[in-house]
């Protein structure tokens, strides 16, 4: 008779594998790249590939040549990295600087680390904020989204206009003291279906929300990072648009504009990068929406979720330090 | 629906028995009994190599206060007094006994008439079960009658009878609720007498509704018996969390179920108790459930202690090639077996074959701090913590974390996407905490 084995309890496992969370993020991520296919066209196919590519590939040789260890690229973080990377930078961005950004996020923000897992900041957003202060024009200078329900501009060409985001139209009109610009931004339902400057993954609202439903329904995430991130974005923005019309623009443009969904949804609920207790969650993304609302009220750029998500990443340690889960019988 | 709190998972059920009537197991050529098949001190024996016994009769005592009386589950001649290997693979000393014929000591009731009157006075109920060594059968094997007598100070308010049956597969305490509905009842009543309490709950999970139902219709005729449905959730069954899902009440850590006035037994116990009290039979037989994904046939076995696992697999007619681990208890909680030649012993629920493809463990990653392993724990502790922790050597800043608390349900290597060995880890890390706490005792 052959040898039996005899390791300890429990004897079964659960269907649950970092493969098939990962996966599930990718597949979550899907509804964004149709979106940025369907307004930016073949630039964002090329950005997202290039993005994509350079991730896994320079994770391959990083784990092959390197560190010299079976390659675990099949687990699709690296893929993960590529997306959110693409979905984060304009989609006219010359493709070596995207190279460039790829390398950033997986060389120094994952594996210098020791690979998934081990990273503290989030890797895409690593290399997207390297990108933003090593290339500050590149990175900022968006072309227009394509308006898909007007064909006659769908067929004009594109690549030659750039429009300026919303987030940095207010930028600049809050600092010349003229709102009467503000007057061109586009309208909330503009900005829910997607057609507006930006980063290939941020301009389109109900995209990210699909994914951000999948996920919740393949319980990757809870709702305690997204809904606190937004909540209190939303709260804070309102209550300095309530003190001073004026100067401070309504809340909902603040949570429809720029990162802050794509942000919320798929890079603050990072699992690796974010707290595990439910409260330390809900803590971690409280402090994301103020972050945010205070870099983009005040700070220099006129975009700020990246920031604010990489500085609560390095607190992340504390906050599982100091709020612990609701123990039996306490 | 009531239920536990905190966590908890939903394995795959794989209840393959439920259908078996319980068979009787024919009595093989030779038992073994060891002298320590319960918690606590090993019992004494009380008879010589060549002496003639009989089924039923008393063959080790108790002396120490942790103990309990053992019984020849057969009849025939003591071959030896020895030290034998038990499934572990550990020796410890034990009675083996030649099977001859099937007599049993005349003091026992063998008749099938329901004995409903209780006769027996509270501290007479107390020593009968003491006398028949009945002890917990739900895994612990913790000697019955201690918990009966209640420390001074303490006051017992509600009985609670665990009949969850919450670990996958097994199905024994299923086929006792539908097959010896009245002797659990009056088996209650028993207990309920000897702790001078009114109220007893039955636990009961949702994925046994006709259980629930028979129990619940005999029920009626028991004044302060209450069968409790539960929702379906792994670890049920555990004594904190059951406890809390029936009365709502928590036991803090490092006390006992006492502690917030209750007792709970298993439901299997009950029955034993009404052998014991009401038919003056000794714990000398467990209700084995013999299963598994690869058996062509599934059993529920009524089956006499002391019989080797090896015959067990001999009557089955052998293990399907594919057998990779066989397992005592259920996949969560269960132990695998090293020594096959190993008898069973007083509460043996169970006898789960296990395939090579579930038994074998995929690859370890890297922890990507999911928190899977925080929203399973019924405890409300931090797996991953612990692991991180016990890694790095730094077992006091676990057991500072409350390393102790943890029941060893086995959730969170259950759920972990990782797959981690969790458990593994924290039971290493127990073990030396333990080890330590006893070195520091002795000097």
């Amino acid at each position: 008779m052959k040898l039996l084995n005899v390791s300890g309890s429990p004897h079964v496992h659960g269907d649950l594998s970092v493969k098939r969370i990962m996966w599930d993020v990718n597949i979550a991520l899907i509804p964004i790249f149709i979106v940025s296919l369907i307004f930016f066209g073949l630039d964002a196919l090329f950005v997202s590939l290039v993005s994509v590519f350079c991730c896994v590939l320079f994770q391959w040789i990083i784990e092959k040549f390197l560190l010299k260890k079976p390659t675990s690229i099949s687990d699709g973080s690296a893929v993960i990295t590529g997306l959110l990377l693409a979905f984060n930078v304009p989609s006219n961005l010359p493709l070596w600087i995207v190279a460039i950004g790829a390398f950033v996020a997986i060389a120094v923000g994952k594996m210098t680390f020791g690979g998934l897992g081990k990273n503290p900041f989030n890797p895409a957003l690593v290399g997207r904020v390297f990108l933003l202060i090593s290339f500050p024009v590149q990175m900022t200078t968006w072309p227009k989204a394509n308006n898909i329900f007007d064909l006659a501009q769908t067929a004009a060409t594109t690549d030659a206009t750039t429009g300026a985001t919303p987030l940095a139209l207010i930028k600049e009109a809050v600092k010349a003291g003229d709102m009467s610009v503000l007057q061109n931004l586009p309208d909330y339902w503009t900005m829910l279906i997607g057609q507006h400057g930006g980063s290939l993954g941020e301009v389109s609202a109900i995209a990210i929300l699909i994914g951000g439903i999948y996920l919740l329904c393949r319980k990757v995430i809870s709702w305690h990072i997204p809904v606190s991130f937004i909540l209190s974005a939303f709260v804070f923005a309102g209550i300095l648009h309530w003190i001073a019309p004026a100067s401070y623009i309504a809340p909902m443009y603040h949570v429809l504009s720029g990162g802050l969904l794509l942000g919320a949804v798929f890079m603050a609920t990072d699992m690796v990068t974010s707290p595990m207790s439910k409260s330390g969650q809900i803590v971690f993304g409280i402090g994301c929406g103020l972050l945010t609302i205070i870099i983009r009220t005040w700070g220099a750029y006129p975009e700020g979720v990246s920031f604010a998500i990489l500085l609560m990443n390095a607190v992340t340690p504390l906050i599982n330090k100091g709020f612990k889960p609701k123990r039996f019988a306490k | 629906m009531k239920t536990f709190p905190l966590g908890g998972i939903h394995p795959e059920e794989n209840k393959l028995s439920t259908a078996a009537t319980i068979e009787e197991f024919p009595l093989p050529k030779q038992v073994t009994i060891f002298l320590n098949q319960h918690l606590g001190a090993p019992a004494t024996p009380v008879v010589e190599k060549g002496e003639k016994v009989k089924i039923g009769q008393l063959i080790a005592k108790a002396e120490a206060f942790v103990c309990a009386n053992i019984h020849s589950p057969v009849s025939g001649s003591v071959n030896k007094i020895d030290s034998v290997k038990d499934m572990f693979g550990i020796y410890k000393n034990a009675i083996i006994i030649d099977v001859e014929g099937d007599e049993w000591v005349d003091t026992v009731d063998l008749t099938p008439t329901i004995v409903k009157d209780i006769k027996l006075s509270k501290t007479e109920i107390i020593d009968k079960i003491k006398e028949m060594g009945v002890v917990g059968l739900g895994g612990a094997t913790f000697p019955t009658h201690i918990k009966y007598m209640i420390p001074e100070g303490k006051k017992a308010e509600y009985l609670i009878i665990n009949a969850v049956e919450c670990e996958p597969y097994l199905t024994s305490d299923h086929r006792v609720m539908l097959e010896h509905t009245e002797e659990i009842m009056i088996g209650v009543s028993i207990l309920r007498k000897a702790l001078g309490v009114e109220k007893a709950y039955i636990g009961i999970e949702n994925n046994k509704p006709e259980c629930i139902a028979a129990m619940t219709n005999m029920a009626t005729q028991y004044a302060g018996i209450v069968v409790e449905p539960l929702k379906v959730k792994y670890p049920q069954g555990a004594e904190k969390q059951l406890i809390k899902a029936i009365t709502g009440r928590n036991v803090p850590s490092g006390k006992l179920p006492i502690d917030v006035g209750c007792v709970v037994n298993n439901v299997g116990t009950a029955l034993a108790v009404y052998d014991a009290v009401q038919k003056n039979k000794p714990l000398i037989e467990n209700i084995m459930t013999v299963t598994g994904k690869a058996l062509a046939q599934q059993h529920n076995y009524k089956i006499r202690i002391g019989i080797s696992y090896n015959d067990i697999i001999e009557h089955i007619g052998g293990l399907p090639d594919d057998t990779a681990k066989i397992i005592s208890g259920g996949p969560m909680m269960g132990k695998a077996i090293v020594n096959l030649e190993a008898p069973t012993t007083k509460g043996a629920s169970s006898m789960l074959v296990i395939t090579e493809k579930e038994a074998i463990r995929a690859e370890e990653k890297e922890c990507i701090r999911c928190g899977k392993c925080m929203e399973a724990c019924p405890m409300g502790l931090e797996p991953y913590l612990f692991s991180a922790l016990i890694n790095n050597g730094n077992i006091q800043d676990a057991i500072g974390e409350k390393l102790m608390d943890c029941i060893e349900c086995g959730c969170c290597m259950f759920t972990c996407p990782a797959n981690k060995p969790l458990l593994d880890e924290i039971r290493f890390a127990k073990n030396k905490f333990r080890q330590t706490m006893m070195q520091q005792q002795k000097k």
